[in-house]
């Protein structure tokens, strides 16, 4: 084997308790293909920058918080987009199985490629966003065809990769209940998601925006109310 | 042996020896179920509690003291009896006659009792001024036979918060003893080890414990005497459950109407109580309903202790505290959880009378605890922020199963060990009188070895690690000798009578020194060691500032490279430390423990290297420095449980404060992650977490407007207090300290 691949990893967050199950190590990775609107790391969208591991190095980093991740925890890859770094993602995944530590990938399901197809070997979660429900707003607002997500889905279907399906709730974006219909449609042709989570767009991010000298192109949209986020989560849960 | 209040108990050797844990072992019944079972407040309780929120109200608007019997001299009957409501309490006994009315206890020292009492806008009642006239205190004492270096050290804060003017505290009798054998029976025991001493040599020790068992036996019978006056005879052993707890309280009374040690910690009373109260539900004459109450009205009668302090005392130990900590849980030797349902019982006291900082509820954690018990805590606190956790799998193969707590993280062997508690020293000052040569910048003062000032433009690693270590060995030295007058002078003038005759005869004593500012002085020899640390010289030459370029390693952040010389930087301390011998051939212990010192500490603090600027307040315990933690809560508690327990016996304090979002989305996951947490957390072998889940927006409307949160309590250092009894000072530390949140 020649040179390991070396991961970019933008920061690490040692307590994840909202990506994935359990209390998980969380690596966001440098670099992202999207641009989505809501997005709150745009920190890690240029592909250049980010502190280099390589997949062992981040292994062992990762072990050592093994004793915290009890039956349900892990290690999660976020973003970014782990995917564009899948090669090193499935070599760190490798070594996590290892361990036996768990694995698990946030994703947007943009990409799909063979070194794709390898990391999913040794993923034991996915964690897709789906950002809308229709391909125009995916077109505008997130810089690609619906029928990519879609089309990781049904990858994910077909190797039996339980899915947390997730999908960021932006006013007057997708907070109606046709958006929900159209979710719980794909989640019922889809055995493979096993959980949805609904989660309010957050405007804490706009902070990070300024810094970097970017547009935050949600700015004017606030946040979903607690009552608006309990309609839309009782819209999902109905018999 | 055999007694008829004994009947439906397993017999064993605790009934022909004072054995509180064989007795335990033998009869209790675990408990591995979740909190179902539990039951709520009765009426009683609440319209009881309502009067007692009306009394803390008052208590607040009289500005922290209700009412000082200056005349009368607190002792076991100094005092009539005292009610909150009489018809309709369970459990009963106060301090004094009234209920948050603080007695005088000159015995530590007369300063102390006037300087309270004017606080307050009382005088000292010339009665007790003239009675104590040709009295020695423990303070007296203490200053005849301090040395000049000693004042020095105290005055210029190296060495703080020594007890050298009130109670000592840090002693746990073993209260159930009361309980289980009944005074008569703890006498006659006492008698015989009295009588045993005729075979020795009557040297100083000898004559010293001879003297010492005859306080013993006649405050035994002062507390029978006290018990009377309430209506209760207490020489034989409890019949039944509310027997059971109101004897043990009756000891514990005792002890605090005898002494005003800063700790006044309960022990490990819960499974103990249990045994009675499933005696009771057998024979059918408790109900779950009952046996709550029951817990209740004990807890009512804690929450309503105080002792009377000055301001001073209040800057180092804030918020009214009295430590009445209670040991839950833990497992048993011989692999059974210690865990029964009055386990769930005491902890739901903050469900059914509402949080509330005391008693000081600390959950002996191991990863093998039943896990409906671990979520009832992980709950109880996400809900109350009431409880702290210690891990059990470190301590019991050390003190075995029936040890407790005194004070925040100082454990015990229950009767069988006592301790000589020491406050802590200054290492981050230390330091800087280390640098400049035995010169304190703050107080302005020389100290300790007088030598050149460190030249040169940058600070050299080895060059000031060698310095370190010549003036730690010089404080460490200064230190025990200090303690060891404070202790003898305790030990002659404010004895413990009533706890150490809850205490077997030959007692085991550790004596237990502090460092404050660990990570202020790791993260200083962290820059010198990879940044570059330039200091900057006053108009006399003395150090007074530094300034730090590049960047270095922080303590906190799971980074060996500086975690390791905080690790060594304990054991360092303790080694020097073991090298002078003890008073009474104590133990030396160490703690990592601020308690709320760490403010007042970092205020006589000059700038240290670490870019920490002049008077600003060190972390609390064994914290990393505030808004240093770069990589996440987990690094966090890693770099923590590094230091090793080994070293620091008397505990490594660690408060950890998380928003709810960040520990999850629902309430169900954040139970089951803050389990995680402390599962991996404890399985690394570290001590103590405070543990508090709560958003900084609620404390800083907490400051602005205190009475809308009369009740709010928070985990600080080791203890827990209702955030308005804060110094503002200490409030807005609180509020700058790093929270764990969501990305």
């Amino acid at each position: 084997m020649g040179n390991p691949v070396k991961g970019k990893i933008n920061s690490i967050q040692t307590m994840g308790t909202l990506d994935g199950p359990g209390v998980r190590f969380v690596a966001f990775m440098q670099g992202c293909n999207l641009r989505c609107g809501c997005c709150h790391n745009p920190e890690t969208w240029p592909m250049d920058g980010g502190e280099e591991y390589s997949a062992a190095e981040l292994a062992k980093l990762a072990e050592r918080y093994r004793t915290y991740f009890g039956n349900d925890g892990g290690v999660t890859l976020s973003g970014g987009e782990p995917l564009l770094q899948a090669e090193f993602a499935a070599e760190f995944f490798l070594e996590c199985h290892k361990l036996g530590i768990n694995t698990c990938i946030d994703t947007s399901g943009s990409i799909i490629s063979d070194e794709v197809l390898a990391l999913l070997g040794h993923t034991d979660r996915v964690l897709l966003d789906i950002k809308y429900t229709t391909d125009e707003k995916y077109r505008e607002f997130v810089g690609c065809g619906m029928d990519k997500p879609l089309e990781f889905l049904e990858v994910l279907e077909k190797r039996g990769i339980p899915v947390t399906l997730r999908q960021v709730i932006i006013p007057g974006l997708n907070d109606d209940a046709g958006n929900i219909k159209i979710l719980r449609q794909i989640v019922a042709e889809h055995s493979c998601i096993d959980k949805v989570e609904l989660l309010p767009f957050k405007k804490l991010c706009s902070v990070k925006y300024e810094k970097q000298g970017l547009d935050f192109r949600f700015k004017n949209i606030s946040e979903p109310t607690p009552e608006k986020m309990a309609e839309l989560q009782k819209l999902l849960d109905e018999e | 042996m055999e007694h008829k209040n004994w009947n439906g108990f397993k017999m064993g050797k605790w009934q022909d020896e004072i054995n509180v844990r064989d007795f335990i072992q033998t009869n209790y019944k675990e408990y591995t179920g979740n909190d179902a079972f539990l039951e709520k407040a009765t009426d009683r309780t609440n319209e009881l509690m309502k009067k007692v929120q009306a009394l803390f109200t008052l208590e607040r608007q009289f500005g922290g003291v209700l009412d000082i019997d200056t005349a009368t001299v607190s002792s076991l009957t100094s005092f009539s009896p005292g009610y909150i409501d009489k018809d309709n309490e369970i459990i009963v006994g106060m301090q004094t006659n009234r209920p948050l009315k603080r007695g005088v206890n000159p015995f530590g020292g007369m300063r102390m009792v006037r300087q309270a009492c004017d606080a307050y806008g009382y005088k000292l009642s010339p009665k007790v001024e003239e009675e104590f006239r040709f009295r020695t205190t423990h303070n007296d004492g203490v200053f005849r036979a301090y040395t000049d270096e000693m004042r020095q050290a105290r005055k210029c804060h190296v060495i703080t918060g020594l007890p050298d003017a009130y109670g000592r505290g840090r002693i746990i009798g073993d209260y159930r003893r009361v309980a289980l054998y009944g005074i008569d029976r703890l006498i006659e025991e006492k008698r015989k080890d009295k009588a045993a001493l005729k075979n020795g040599c009557f040297d100083t020790e000898h004559i010293r414990l001879d003297e010492e068992l005859y306080q013993q036996i006649a405050f035994l019978g002062y507390m029978k005497e006290m018990a009377m006056s309430y209506g209760f005879d207490i020489s034989q052993p409890a019949g039944n459950a509310k027997e059971a707890i109101q004897w043990t309280y009756f000891g514990y009374l005792a002890a605090i109407k005898e002494q005003n040690g800063a700790a006044m910690s309960l022990g490990r009373v819960s499974t103990f109580f249990d045994i009675y109260i499933e005696r009771d539900i057998q024979n059918g004459t408790l109900t779950e309903q009952a046996a709550q109450e029951l817990i209740d009205d004990f807890v009512i009668k804690l929450r309503i202790a105080r002792h009377l302090r000055t301001p001073e005392y209040n800057e180092l130990f804030g918020g009214d505290p009295m430590w009445i900590t209670e040991a839950v849980g833990g497992m048993g030797e011989d692999g059974r959880t210690l865990v029964t349902k009055n386990s769930f019982r005491i902890l739901n006291t903050l469900y059914t009378l509402g949080s509330s900082p005391e008693p000081n509820l600390t959950v002996l954690w191991s990863t093998k605890l039943p896990e409906g018990f671990k979520k009832f805590c992980a709950k109880v606190s996400v809900d109350t922020d009431s409880i702290q956790y210690e891990n059990d799998d470190l301590m019991r193969p050390i003190y075995g199963d029936d040890y407790a707590i005194a004070c925040c993280v100082s454990a015990m062997k229950v009767g069988k060990q006592m301790q000589f508690f020491g406050a802590r020293c200054n290492l981050a000052k230390l330091l800087l009188i280390a640098i400049n040569g035995g010169y304190d910048t703050t107080s302005k003062m020389h100290i300790g070895p007088q030598m050149p000032v460190l030249s040169g433009e940058s600070l050299g690693y080895d060059e000031v690690v060698e310095r370190f270590d010549i003036y730690l060995k010089w404080l460490a030295n200064l230190y025990v000798n200090t303690m060891n007058i404070i202790h003898y002078m305790h030990d002659k003038y404010a004895y413990e009578k009533s706890q150490m005759a809850l205490h077997d005869t030959d007692v085991e004593r550790l004596m237990a020194f502090g460092i404050a500012g660990l990570s202020v002085v790791a993260d200083s020899f962290s820059a010198i060691k990879y940044a570059d640390v330039r200091p900057v010289k006053d108009e006399e030459g003395f150090i007074c500032d530094f300034e730090t370029v590049g960047d270095f390693p922080k303590f906190g952040n799971d980074d060996d490279r500086v975690d390791l010389i905080a690790k060594e930087l304990t054991h360092k301390t303790i080694c020097e430390l073991r090298k002078t011998p003890t008073y009474r051939q104590a133990i030396h212990t160490l703690s990592v423990l601020t308690i709320t010192s760490n403010v007042m500490y970092g205020k006589n603090t000059g700038a240290t290297p670490d870019g920490r600027k002049a008077g600003a307040a060190f972390a609390p315990g064994a914290n990393p420095m505030h808004n240093r933690e770069e990589n996440g809560a987990l690094a966090s508690l890693n770099s923590i449980a590094k230091i090793s327990y080994d070293d620091c016996r008397d505990g490594i304090s660690n408060t950890f404060s998380i928003t709810p979002q960040a520990l999850g989305r629902t309430d169900g996951e954040r139970v089951d992650n803050l389990v995680a947490i402390l599962d991996g957390y404890f399985a690394k072998m570290a001590h103590h977490i405070n543990v508090n889940v709560l958003r900084r927006e609620t404390l800083m409307e907490a400051y602005e407007n205190p009475e809308a949160y009369p009740n709010l309590t928070i985990r600080v250092s080791g203890y827990a207090v209702n955030f308005h009894k804060l110094s503002r000072e200490q409030q807005r530390e609180v509020i700058s300290r790093t929270f764990h949140e969501a990305m």
